[in-house]
Parts: structure tokens; C-alpha cells; sequence
């Protein structure tokens, strides 16, 4: 019988000592800003301040015991940034995603996105550059012909920190009723109810989703 | 003339006999266990660089609506904890769940999202609900992996987290059946239980583990259940919380913001 | 290591649905399948002969020490198919050493060795000894030092003796009874306590593995009965083999009952995973639970007992009818510790997917090696025969 089992329970102590033996491969992001502060510093202001640098440089363990020995890759072609930008529906809506098919093809996401301060060469001009989940439910929609901004307000501000910037939204049943209303002077072709009315005292997007009306 | 021994000097040669032959008997079954590297280790761990594993209890908040999906916490353990690199072991792995209007909800884990996940060409005016959820060991306070294991290879620790010891495993895998998350798997080279351990071996040292530390969006957060003001703790203020099949009493630590009624 | 990726890349194909990533690999195969089979015809055997010893059912006297005899050579071979299936069977001392009270694998060992020696090895010995001291006085050769190593060297044959005999054979079958009961219904239980598995938890599982334990019992006493007799040149006894398999009948009702009751509360509670449960008994579990464990397992071998014990059957077709019918039993029952073993593993814990069991001819884990291990206590038996013949001709005067 072992002679450490059953110290600190129904184990060998030792096992502990053993899994805490276990090589570490990733150093951590803290210790990588000893050596880089530089990099730290332009990272801190931008979008990806908050993903550490062992995310695209790998494992930085050794690197950090012998900086000249291990040295570190970074990826360079179209391959690694797609893993987290690539559009896909399931993604948080607002999350940075492009569909890289006919996002500027064949060019190394580099070239225009510094990856320690990867704003876009230029802000988004369309809402869909982030949204786009929400652009083609839309797309389905009667309402396409409306752009974002007829029913949200968003500043400047929203394409750099979107969260701590959050576009307006409607907030009462008239808003709607600017176009659905039966006295509204929109066009005739649009659904009308009775404002004061329809759906007892719900706003209207509790039940239709403004995005796809359409579907029930 | 050799002078012939007495009776009573025979009967000592013969108990020392008897007694050295069931001392090798016995030896056969210490050779493995003892050593003077581990005799002295076990002084050494609870003095381990300031961890006292009894200030602790660890635990990891998910937030379901941060995950994209991109699978670098499941690339981060499989480097750090030399985990095989096919597709049928697993420390941590996330789905993504599609939920749809008329039909059944759609699950999938390709590779264990190691390499994230292809945008399905699906009937999306369909799809009313999608998200990640990534998956561990829940590190239950109430383990019934633990509960099964016939020898005590499996444990946990004073400071929550369930271990198991390689060395002392006999590979029978009641574990594996026993674990409702199927967090366990067995190591096809050492033949031996593992799973995910927190990162044991880097906890102890400070780090996070290598999941949080790489995933791009926060949506892991480790830190202490009680007692300490940690991430953990503001996470679990803020958000309402889910566990995964509450119903069976594990009392598991891994904890979900904003998990969905399909959520298995 | 590139073995198992081979086999497990070949299972993905098979997988529907949602399955955990680590649950591709199906933990307990055919190894584990037949460990519960091979206990279980152990506690089947046993509890007939000691259903015999304690209400002195005369008609089954010739099958009493056949029934000893048989449970014996099983228990030996039983340890080795869960040996084979340890990751580690070198460390499987620690279960002795570090057994956690918890885990009723744990169990194992000391019910086991329990039931081994306390029990079935004790009562061999004590209706044994007296035929083994005359037969040592009476031999030459090895079989006399066989023989008297056996009886430990005994030589008192006085009446007194012989009571003591008696009364310890009484004493170690009551106790016999109960620690038959823990052997087999402990399996049961290591099945029935794991709430991760809602195919296998279950309070009724103990109970049904049990029954269906004794099942199988007492099918394989009646095999071996009627195979062994003829070989010897010898009648075969048809008030035995009739009670035999009116046991067989009363036991496969109980069994049968168990059995549905256990659908019944299953549909009738339709918990979360009775979808997927669903999907898996009218799919790939199809053919063998419903087709071989109900319908060729119990409903046509009860049916053909009923049929004897309605109507006046002539013995040479009731022979035929009983051995087939306990045949059956056999492959019946076999099917039923492979559709809770294999079975509870074939969907996944997310409910929402199925995967599936290849089995594979060589190696460990394979077939060869299973029809080895059930094939061996056959020839343990045959030795047991040869060294302790259990005929009421070979009784000592």
C-alpha cells in the first residue's frame, strides 16, 4: 500500500505533486509585457486588448525561458484570422465578422489590419459590416427598404466601442405607427391597424420582430 | 570439527529466513510506491510556492453569449496538456446548437470545434436561436466519477478540483460511465482515466488555465467560488446562472450566463 | 495507439445525431458483457442447489452436485474477462489494498473472494469429504493424493462426524443463499447506481439481473444434465429434468414480469430520454432485444413449458422441447447483459444522438477471445467431473 495514500483523503498524496509537475506551455499574457511593452501599449488602446498574445503567436513557455533559442511565428496568410472573423450566423451579433470570400480575396488580412491594432483602414460605413446576421434577416423583409438608422440612432462612437456607445431604439407604439397607423401618409401598400387598439397595450416588437415582420 | 549449531540457533536462522522471505514478498509490491523523491515532494506541496490549496475553491463561469465559436481554447488544452490530436479526446470541446422553428435542434461539435465551425448553408429564415456553448469537467462538488472509482485514483482536492492520479489507475473506466458530462476519456497511450483538471499544474502557480487564457473574448472566466472577490464572483452576481443537469445533484463549479433551455 | 484511431474513425460513419466527442469510444464491450453472464450462471447454479438442499426437493437430487460442480468452474473463470478488459491489470491488487468504500466495483474483490471461499468452496467440501475420504482409502496413485489433499488430510468418517457434516452444509447454504444473491445482484448494482446512464439506472436493475441470473442457472444445469447423461450411457431422469424445467418456468415468469414492469414504468414516466431510448430499441437495438432476449429468449421457451404442462407431451419430445428451450434461455439471457451493457452505451448522454459497437474477432477485446473465456469453464467442469465425479453411482458406501 502506498505509504502517502489516504493522507489527504482516499488518494496517494503524492498524485499531486505529480500533476503539478506537469510541463506549462503557455506563459500567460502578463509576463510577454516584461520584454514588449511596446506591443502592449498599442494593443491596449485597440479591439483586440483584451486577446492574449499567445492566441496568434502560440505557446510562448520556452520562449520566455530563452527568448533567443524558442522564437515565436505569427501568422501571416488569410488562414488563422478567418477562425475567429468569418461570418457565421451562430456568432453574437456586433462581433467583427467578414465573409472572406469577398472580403478583399487573396490579400493577407495584414495588409490592412495592423493585429495588434486591428481597426479597419476605415470605419464601416454600413451597419452590416457587423450586423450582418441581422442585414439578411432583413434582406427577407419587407422592410429592406429601410435603412438601419430610420429606427436606430447610433454615433460615431458606436463603431469604435460598440458597447459602451449602444444605438437608440424605439421606444412607443407610434414610432410604428409613423407607417402602419390607419391615419399614417405612408404608402398605401403597408399593412395598417389600429394604433390605439391593436395588440391591447404590447409594444409592437413584443410580438413582431421588426427585422422579419413577415414571419409569425 | 565444525561444531554442530543448537536447536534454538536453528530456530533463529529459520524465523530470520521466514521473516526475510516475507519481507521480499511484501517488497514486491513497494518498489513503485516508494521513493525518496516522493516521500520529499510530499512535504513540499502544501508549502508549494505560498499554495495552501485550503484558501480555495475554483470555478469557471461561461458566458454562452460571448463564445464565437473559435475553438482556441480547445487548440490551447490539447497543446498544454499533450492531449492525442484526433478527433476522439477531449479535455474541452465546444457545440454550437441551432434551433429552429419547425424542426429539431440541431447539434454539432466538428473535431471538437478545435478548428472552429463552417457557416452551415441552412434554411436560416428557419433558425431562431443559434450560439456556442463550450464544454468541460463541471469539477462537481459532488463528483460521481469520484464516488465509482474502486481505488481512489481519481479525487478532489481540498481546493475543488477533481485529479486523477495516472500512476495509480487501473484503467477499468467506471469513471468514464459514471461522468453524466462525458468529461472523461481513456488516454489511449498511458491506458488511464483523464479529463480536464483546471490546469492544475498551472493554478497552482498563479496562471489560469490555458482555455481562459486563450480564449479571444472572455467568455471563460475562472476565479474563486466563495470567499474572494474575483472575476468569478462579479460573474456570477451579474448574470443568472445555469448549471448542466442540475437534476442529477453533481453540484458542479463550471457555471453558464444566458444558457439555453436546449443546453444538455 | 494508431489501433484505436483506426477503429474509431471507422465508428464515426455510424454516428447519428449529436454524440459528446469522447463518447465515440464505447468503454465496456464484449469483455464486460460477459463478466455479469458468467456471475450469473454462478449464482443461477447455486441458488437451484441450494433451493434443493433446503427444501429437500428430491426429484432434483442427481442435479445437486452437477450444480455445485458447474458453479465452481465459472467462478473460477470469471475475474479473467474483467482482468482482460483493465487498462492496468497489473495494479488490480489495489483493489484490495485501497478499496473505496464508495464505488461498488470495489466490491468486486471481497464478495468474490467471499463467495468463493466461504461459501461455495465450504460447501463442496463438506458434502464431499466423507465420499473423499473413502475414495482416497479405496485409490492409488495420484488421484488418492488428489483426493486426499482435497479432504485436508481428514480422516474421521464417524457418524458424529458425518452429522457435522450435514449441519454445516445447512448453515453454509443459508448463508450460501443471500451471498449468492450479493454476488450477482452487487453486478446489477454497479449498473443501477450510475445516474449519468438512464438506461442502466434503475432500482430494478439489481433485482432484474438477479432473476435473470437464476434463469440462466438453471437452463445451464439442465443443458449440461441432459448432455452428460447420455454421454455416460446413462438414463436421464425425466421426474428431474420435469421439475428442472418447472423451476425454469416459474423463474422465467418472474423474469419476464420484472422485465415489463420495467417498460411499463420506462413509457409510463416517458422521462427526457425516453426519445432517444425510444429511437435506439426501435432501431439498432431492435433485432436484439425484442426479436432474441424477449421473443427467442423467454416468450417461445415459456411457451414451450406451457405447452408440456398443459398437454400431455411424450418424454422423447419433451427432451427435445426442453433442451431447446433452454438453449434459447442461454442465448436469450446472453442477449440481455449485451443489450444493458452495449445498449446503455450506444446513445449519448446529450440525448440527442447514437452511436455504435463494432466488434472485433482478434485481439483482447475481441470475439475469439470472449468464445475462449466462455468455452473454458466447460473444461473446468470437465476436470471437476474427472476429480470429484458428482454421479450417484460414484458415491462412496
Amino acid at each position: 500500500m502506498p505509504p502517502d495514500f489516504g493522507k489527504y483523503g482516499h488518494y496517494r498524496a503524492s498524485a499531486v505533486d505529480e500533476i503539478i509537475s506537469q510541463e506549462i506551455k503557455y506563459a500567460g499574457h502578463v509576463i510577454c509585457y516584461d520584454c514588449h511593452d511596446d506591443v502592449a501599449d498599442t494593443k491596449s488602446g485597440g479591439y483586440h486588448k483584451k486577446v492574449a498574445c499567445e492566441v496568434c503567436h502560440g505557446p510562448a513557455a520556452l520562449h520566455t525561458d530563452d527568448p533567443g533559442e524558442f522564437v515565436l511565428e505569427a501568422p501571416r496568410e488569410r488562414g488563422y484570422c478567418p477562425l475567429c472573423h468569418e461570418y457565421i450566423p451562430s456568432r453574437p451579433t456586433g462581433f467583427p465578422q467578414i465573409v472572406t470570400a469577398s472580403h478583399n480575396p487573396m490579400k493577407p488580412c495584414i495588409t490592412c489590419h495592423d493585429p495588434h491594432d486591428p481597426k479597419p483602414p476605415e470605419p464601416p460605413k454600413e451597419c452590416d459590416a457587423c450586423h450582418a446576421e441581422i442585414s439578411r434577416t432583413k434582406s427577407l423583409s419587407h422592410h429592406v427598404n429601410l435603412e438601419c438608422t430610420f429606427c436606430h440612432q447610433a454615433t460615431d462612437e458606436h463603431k469604435i466601442q460598440p458597447r459602451e456607445y449602444l444605438p437608440s431604439k424605439p421606444s412607443k407604439r407610434e414610432f410604428c405607427g409613423g407607417c402602419h397607423a390607419n391615419n399614417s401618409d405612408a404608402s398605401e401598400e403597408i399593412p395598417r391597424v389600429d394604433i390605439a387598439t391593436h395588440g391591447e397595450n404590447y409594444m409592437c416588437w413584443q410580438c413582431h420582430y421588426p427585422h422579419l415582420p413577415e414571419a409569425n | 570439527m565444525k561444531e554442530l549449531k543448537t536447536n534454538t540457533e536453528n530456530n533463529i536462522q529459520r524465523r530470520k529466513f521466514i521473516r526475510n522471505i516475507l519481507f521480499s514478498a511484501t517488497a514486491l509490491f513497494f518498489p513503485k510506491f516508494i521513493g525518496a523523491e516522493s516521500v520529499g515532494k510530499i512535504k513540499d506541496w502544501v508549502l508549494f510556492g505560498d499554495y495552501n490549496a485550503k484558501d480555495h475553491l475554483w470555478g469557471m463561469g461561461i458566458n454562452i453569449d460571448k463564445c464565437i465559436g473559435c475553438g482556441r481554447c480547445v487548440n490551447a488544452c490539447k497543446v498544454e496538456n499533450n492531449v492525442p490530436k484526433v478527433p476522439y479526446y477531449f479535455r474541452t470541446w465546444v457545440e454550437r446548437y441551432r434551433i429552429f422553428k419547425e424542426k429539431e435542434t440541431i447539434v454539432d461539435s466538428p473535431n471538437g470545434a478545435i478548428n472552429g465551425f463552417k457557416p452551415q448553408p441552412e434554411s436560416d429564415g428557419n433558425l431562431i436561436r443559434s450560439f456556442f456553448v463550450p464544454k468541460l469537467c463541471n469539477q462537481c462538488d459532488n463528483p460521481p466519477c469520484v464516488q465509482v472509482c474502486p481505488v481512489g485514483a481519481t479525487f478532489r482536492t481540498e481546493d475543488g478540483v477533481v485529479l486523477v492520479d495516472k500512476e495509480y489507475c487501473i484503467g477499468c473506466r467506471y469513471c468514464i460511465q459514471g461522468c453524466p458530462y462525458g468529461a472523461r476519456y481513456l488516454d489511449p497511450k498511458t491506458l488511464t482515466a483523464e479529463k480536464c483538471t483546471f490546469c492544475y499544474h498551472r493554478i497552482v502557480e498563479g496562471l489560469s488555465p490555458a482555455c481562459v487564457e486563450a480564449c479571444p473574448t472572455q467568455a471563460r472566466i475562472f476565479g474563486e467560488v466563495k470567499k474572494k472577490a474575483s472575476p468569478l464572483m462579479r460573474f456570477m452576481r451579474k448574470h443568472a446562472i445555469g448549471v448542466l443537469k442540475p437534476s442529477l445533484n453533481t453540484e458542479p463549479k463550471v457555471f453558464y450566463a444566458n444558457m439555453d433551455m436546449e443546453v444538455r | 495507439m494508431e489501433e484505436i484511431v483506426i477503429h474509431l474513425s471507422s465508428i464515426v460513419k455510424e454516428v447519428t445525431g449529436y454524440i459528446y466527442p469522447n463518447e465515440i469510444e464505447l468503454h465496456w464491450g464484449l469483455l464486460v458483457v460477459i463478466y455479469p453472464y458468467i456471475t450469473g450462471l454462478v449464482a443461477g447454479a447455486f441458488i437451484l442447489a441450494s433451493l434443493v438442499k433446503i427444501f429437500n426437493v428430491k426429484e432434483l437430487q442427481p442435479t445437486y452436485r452437477i450444480s455445485m460442480l458447474t458453479a465452481l468452474a465459472f467462478l473460477f473463470v470469471a475475474p479473467l474477462p474483467l482482468l482482460a478488459h483493465l487498462g492496468h491489470p497489473e495494479k488490480s491488487f489495489e483493489i484490495f489494498l485501497t478499496p473505496n468504500s464508495s464505488s461498488a466495483m470495489a466490491m468486486f474483490g471481497f464478495v468474490y473472494a467471499w463467495y468463493l471461499m466461504a461459501v461455495l468452496l465450504l460447501e463442496i467440501w463438506f458434502d464431499y469429504r466423507k465420499d473423499l475420504i473413502i475414495w482416497a482409502s479405496k485409490e492409488k496413485g495420484i488421484r488418492k493424493w488428489i483426493h486426499k489433499i482435497i479432504s485436508v488430510f481428514s480422516k474421521d468418517i464417524s457418524e458424529s462426524a458425518l452429522k457435522f457434516d450435514k449441519k454445516s452444509i445447512k448453515v453454509v447454504t443459508i448463508i450460501g443463499i443471500p451471498s449468492a444473491f450479493l454476488l450477482h445482484g452487487y453486478v446489477g448494482f454497479i449498473f443501477g447506481s450510475i445516474k449519468a446512464n438512464p438506461w442502466w439506472s434503475s432500482v430494478l436493475m439489481p433485482i432484474v439481473f438477479l432473476f435473470s441470473a437464476i434463469v440462466s442457472g438453471i437452463a445451464l444445469v439442465l443443458l449440461i444434465y441432459m448432455v452428460i447423461t447420455p454421454l455416460r450411457k446413462k438414463e436421464i431422469d425425466m421426474k428431474c429434468l420435469d421439475k428442472l424445467a418447472s423451476y425454469l418456468f416459474y423463474v422465467m415468469i418472474i423474469d419476464f414480469s420484472l422485465e415489463i414492469l420495467d417498460f411499463i414504468h420506462r413509457s409510463y414516466e416517458a422521462e427526457e430520454s425516453i426519445k432517444i431510448i425510444a429511437e435506439l430499441v426501435s432501431g439498432k437495438l431492435f433485432v436484439s432485444l425484442i426479436v432474441i432476449q424477449l421473443l427467442i429468449g423467454i416468450i417461445i421457451p415459456l411457451g414451450s413449458i406451457a405447452a408440456i404442462k398443459f398437454f400431455k407431451i411424450p418424454a422423447e419430445l419433451r427432451k427435445s422441447m426442453y433442451f431447446v428451450a433452454a438453449l434459447l434461455v442461454q442465448v436469450g439471457i446472453f442477449t440481455t447483459r449485451w443489450n444493458v451493457v452495449v445498449g446503455g452505451q450506444l446513445f449519448s448522454k446529450s440525448f440527442r444522438g447514437l452511436t455504435a459497437y463494432k466488434m472485433t474477432f482478434f485481439g483482447l477485446e475481441g470475439l475469439l477471445v470472449s468464445i475462449g473465456l466462455l468455452l473454458l469453464p466447460l473444461l473446468f467442469l470437465y476436470l471437476l467431473f474427472k476429480i470429484l465425479p458428482p454421479w450417484e453411482e460414484s458415491r462412496a458406501t
